[in-house]
């Protein structure tokens, strides 16, 4: 699997995209992998306000329920709808259409500490 | 150190994902839990259960102690029959729950739970007063089981035993590719199907040629994922879920397999005065209204009071839903009730139903 150049990725197994001034959120390729079969997603509303490394949400699999951690601060702006009816598209396209949330961030440094593509590669071992 | 059935190298080899499940390194999952649950649904499934005990009793009076140390009445076995029985304490909960297959009038042969294996066969052995022979085989036999509506075409091709001649709940000795094997209709999918039990160094060899033999009526491999979604959607208890030391079979919904008549057995006089004066709680279904998912150990609310908790519970592949079992008071745990479950601090709605949810057409 190859990981985009431009997101910047968690240890946990976040990435995130950044536009301006708004990031927009998702679980790796890899965290999908481990987890299974994904059949729920719990996402914040619109207007949340997220703290970097702090627990937002969580997406289940058949078997387990698993922590979404934010890889930044800022406000909810969008929270995917997708993902509400059909969240497996999660294990399908967990890089493009099943991004998570979009957030306004309140401060864009942030993502200046998270990995790059070829160190969270690395990290995960592949 | 984990414990490795002799399976290990051919699942690794499927690249299945492998957990640690009770000391066990057992494959989770191969495909993916969703595929694997519906193939065993509409086709069939194979699965590796080696990690399962075996402990055999023999014996003159060998029927004295099973009927004993079980709640079910195994004098009503036939020879080459099968039931499902409790393993009690004296105090009514369960040491485990088994399969007491009897082999012949002075030998039964009991499938028990991987981890509960020592612990059963301790148990049994304290109690023999009748000098039976009682023997920890679980280092034996590996176990194969094919589960699915398939499962009896895929099967037939390796063995000249009639499987249709082998009714649910029995079992015939014979042989699988011409090695010998005990062939058992059972199983803990609630679709039909068999648990083969054969020498650990055939068991490879087994595997490999049921995969073979399946590939055209579209056997899959499958882990204990799918087995869990699959017995649960059954309704069939899992020891230290539905049942452990502090449960009784009366209120998990198993008085099915007590016999209160067959004269005396462990855990009887606990039963009688739970019989008498009535349950304090019982298992009952239920079905998410809200959205989350019910998941065990989570708290279950009446009328916004801590009544209960979940004791398995998850999505349900075959009827779309989110389903789960849980412990009510006794009053309470009647289907068509509105209850909460508290999903991560979250009260969600949910409405309970009966066991089991799911039921294979006959």
């Amino acid at each position: 699997m190859t990981y985009p150049e431009n997101f910047r990725y968690t240890k946990e197994h976040e990435w995130v995209s950044v536009e301006g001034d708004t990031g927009t959120v998702g679980i790796t390729f890899h965290a999908q992998k481990e987890l299974g079969d994904i059949v729920y997603v719990d996402l914040p509303k619109p207007g949340t306000q997220v703290e970097v490394g702090k627990t937002f949400g969580s997406v289940e699999s058949v078997k387990a329920v698993s922590d979404i951690y934010s890889p930044v601060s800022g406000e909810v702006t969008e929270a995917n709808s997708l993902l509400a009816e059909a969240p497996e598209k999660l294990n399908e396209d967990p890089h493009g259409a099943a991004w998570l949330v979009k957030i306004r961030l309140a401060n864009p440094g942030d993502v200046g500490a998270l990995l790059s593509a070829a160190d969270y590669a690395a990290y995960i071992g592949e | 150190m984990l414990k490795q059935t002799p399976l290990n190298a051919a699942h690794r080899a499927l690249g299945a994902r492998m957990v640690d499940f009770g000391g066990w390194d057992m494959p989770v999952q191969y495909s993916g839990i969703l595929d694997e649950h519906n193939t065993v649904r509409t086709a069939a499934g194979l699965f590796d259960v080696s990690h399962m005990g075996e402990i055999e009793v023999r014996g003159p009076e060998a029927l004295q102690l099973v009927n004993y140390v079980t709640t079910n009445n195994a004098a009503k076995l036939a020879a080459g029959q099968v039931h499902y029985s409790g393993l009690l304490y004296e105090h009514g909960g369960f040491v485990d729950d088994i399969l007491v297959h009897k082999v012949a009038g002075d030998h039964y042969f009991l499938c028990v739970n991987a981890s509960n294996q020592d612990k059963d066969y301790e148990h049994i052995a304290a109690h023999n007063r009748w000098n039976c022979s009682v023997e920890n085989h679980g280092e034996r036999y590996a176990q194969i089981a094919v589960q699915g509506p398939r499962a009896i075409e895929i099967l037939q091709k390796l063995t000249a035993t009639d499987l249709s001649a082998i009714h649910y709940y029995w079992f015939a000795d014979g042989e699988v590719s011409g090695a010998p094997a005990r062939i058992a209709r059972t199983g803990y999918t609630g679709e039909d199907g068999f648990e083969i039990y054969v020498d650990p160094g055939q068991a490879e060899a087994r595997w490999n040629e049921l995969l073979d033999a399946g590939r055209e009526s579209g056997l899959k491999p499958a882990g204990l994922g799918a087995r869990n979604t699959l017995r649960m959607e059954a309704g069939m208890a899992l020891y230290g879920h539905e049942i452990d030391a502090s449960i009784s079979p009366l209120e998990a919904g198993l008085q099915w397999i007590v016999k209160l008549d067959k004269g005396d057995f462990l855990g009887k006089a606990p039963l009688e005065r739970q019989k008498a004066e009535g349950l304090k709680r019982k298992l009952i279904g239920f079905e998410m209204r809200g959205r989350g998912i019910g998941r065990d150990g989570y708290e279950v609310r009446v009328a916004g009071e801590p009544a209960g908790w979940v004791t398995s519970g998850g999505p349900s592949p075959t009827l779309n839903k989110n389903i789960g079992m849980c412990y009510l008071p006794a009053a309470q745990a009647q289907p068509g009730l509105a209850i909460e479950i508290v999903v991560r601090n979250q009260p969600v709605e949910a409405v309970t139903i009966p066991i089991p949810f799911y039921k294979r057409a006959k």
